[in-house]
């Protein structure tokens, strides 16, 4: 589904990613770990068009995305969170999931003045699939609340109802569990079971490693840049390079 | 009478370009500080064609026209920066259009000015046309205030919130945000240029001098004490400067001193718009007014 193939990036001295090839195949739930700084938030810009490569290409569903803009790569269905939650504060939950609906009618001005009937229909289609992915991530009862005014982990779910509703192949989501509380965490990691249910696929930059063991069927590790190891979770946790990459430096992974 | 008259009819044109500003201040969150240049525009355009015999109507569409095309040559250059150098670009852009307009006689006459700018045939003539004029302006008015509405409700204004709020994320959602951005400023561009062509036609006189940095902070002006991203917040925001301004006239002020207040008026408008934006960014209708919890 997604190749990743002899991908660099520097920054001045800097190689935030050295030469990374990656096949993220028809698998569930991929997991990119490694240390902090190791280039793996780097290595998702790239992927998703906010950077651009100094060296490599990158192939989704066979076809080559790499120097594509950020939203014909997201139109192609990967779509993105961000490391540091990013809802669109001044706007309400339910605006924040309707904005998400992909290839709106109602985007075009033309449209706007002369096909108000379409537009009603599809504004009301995509009310109905908001309501759907609000109850799905529990957050009905905030839908007309501001999205700035909501928890963090509120914001966290919303964030992922968000991509739902752009009705992705593949999600990409960096760090998705960092800093909610473990019952969120079980509740998140039912909603990604569901979505690996409804045949999306997801990749995810993770640092809690035994929820990477119970989620992920297939795991990339990087150091400094470099794909150290890739393979099964349990594998990961006896390979000797990974246990080094992790234990051998102050800065471990939190 | 006729005085109030007036003071409505330049309320409401003022109103109508306050809510072209809004289109990207408010709702694309461009900050748009040479917006009097596409009110120029669409003055010249509209006073040059009807002096040339062309009908107002016809005058007033071409200069829709002309502004909304200086939008989107403006956009090509400005929208590549971001933030803050948008702002310059803009404000230098508005800097080198009063320069046309005052440097090419050849076609607006420079400092001169056009004079003698005609009025629709059907409103009359002289003090005569104001009631009709004000009624001209009010259908405008109401139709402007309706079209924009009918915009700012529609997935297209949520789309252009979601650039406002965060560019990164409409991105990440498959937003195209130069095309976004760009439509925003030409439609505001279009509504500005109508609001210039009225202005044109109504006072009958332009000249270089009237389409400086002062317009573009009135209006921003409007915009901000109003509420940016509402509906209404720019018509009050319109009401209350322009009446503000009137009133200004009515005080007894000193002769000599009369000749400080034309620049002191400049700065005040600028502390003015300074001040809410620091003390109360929302202006007086808040966009967020009806979110609550339920
Ligand atoms: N825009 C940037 N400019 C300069 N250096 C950057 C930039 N983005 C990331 N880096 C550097 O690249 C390295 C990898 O960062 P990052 O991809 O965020 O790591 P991770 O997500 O694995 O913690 C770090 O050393 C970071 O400082
Ligand atoms: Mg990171």
């Amino acid at each position: 589904m997604l190749r990743v193939e002899q991908v660099t990036k520097r920054f001045g001295g800097l190689t935030a990613v050295d030469h990374i090839t990656l096949n993220v195949g028809d698998t569930g739930i991929t997991g990119l770990i490694g240390p902090n700084g190791s280039g793996k938030t780097t290595l998702f810009h790239m992927i998703t068009g906010f950077y651009t490569l100094d060296r490599g290409r990158i192939y989704f569903q066979d076809r080559c995305i790499s120097g594509r803009p950020p939203h014909t790569i997201s139109r192609q269905g990967m779509v993105r969170t961000f490391q540091h939650t990013r809802v669109l504060p001044f706007m309400t939950a339910m605006d924040n999931l309707l904005s998400a609906a992909p290839d709106q009618a109602g985007e075009r001005l033309c449209s706007v003045f002369f096909r108000p009937g379409r537009i009603r229909r599809e504004e009301e289609a995509h009310r109905e699939r908001a309501k759907e992915i609000l109850e799905f991530v529990h957050l009905t009862p905030l839908s007309h609340q501001l999205a700035g005014r909501l928890s963090f982990g509120q914001q966290k779910l919303l964030e992922i109802g968000r991509v739902l509703m752009a009705r992705p192949r593949m999600i990409l989501l960096d760090e998705p569990t960092a800093g909610i509380n473990p019952t969120l965490i079980r509740h998140l990691v039912n909603i990604l079971r569901g979505l690996t249910a409804r045949g999306i696929r997801i990749f995810l930059i993770e640092h809690n490693m035994p929820l990477v063991a119970e989620i992920c069927e297939k795991v990339f590790v990087m150091d400094s840049g470099r794909l150290i190891f890739s393979g099964l979770p349990a594998e990961a946790r006896q390979d000797a390079r990974v246990i080094e990459a992790y234990l051998g430096r102050e800065d471990r992974a939190a | 009478m006729d005085y109030l008259l007036h003071i409505l009819i330049v309320a409401l044109i003022y109103a109508v370009f306050a809510m072209s500003l809004n289109l990207e201040l408010g709702y694309a969150g461009l900050y748009n500080f040479g917006h009097v240049a596409f009110f120029g525009i669409g003055a010249y355009t509209s006073a040059l064609l009807s002096l040339a015999g062309l009908p107002v109507p016809l005058g007033m569409a071409c200069a829709m026209v002309a502004a909304g095309m200086a939008g989107a040559l403006l956009c090509v250059p400005a929208l590549r920066l971001t933030g803050d150098f948008f702002g310059i670009a803009t404000l230098v852009f508005a800097e080198m259009v009063r320069l046309f307009f005052l440097n090419e006689r050849w076609l607006t006459k420079g400092p001169m000015g056009l004079p003698g700018i005609p009025r629709p045939s059907w409103v009359g003539t002289g003090i005569a046309a104001m009631p009709m004029f004000l009624v001209l302006c009010l259908l405008l008015t109401v139709s402007v205030f309706l079209l924009v509405r009918w915009v700012a409700v529609s997935p297209f204004g949520r789309a252009l919130k979601v650039v406002r709020e965060d560019e990164y994320v409409a991105q990440a959602l498959g937003k195209n945000v130069f095309s976004l951005k760009t439509r925003a400023v030409v439609a505001g561009s279009v509504l500005a240029g109508l609001a210039g062509s009225l202005w044109a036609h109504y006072i009958t006189y332009i000249s270089p001098g009237d389409f400086t940095l002062n317009e573009t902070i009135l209006v921003l002006l409007c915009v901000v004490l109003g509420g940016k991203g509402t509906n209404w917040g720019p018509v009050l925001g319109a009401f209350a400067v322009v009446f503000f301004q009137e009133a200004l006239r009515f005080l007894p002020i000193p002769a000599d001193l009369g000749r400080l207040i034309a620049p002191l008026q400049g700065m005040v408008y600028g502390l003015a718009l300074i001040l809410i934006m620091l003390q109360r960014p929302e202006g007086v209708i808040s966009e967020y007014r009806r979110s609550r919890v339920c």
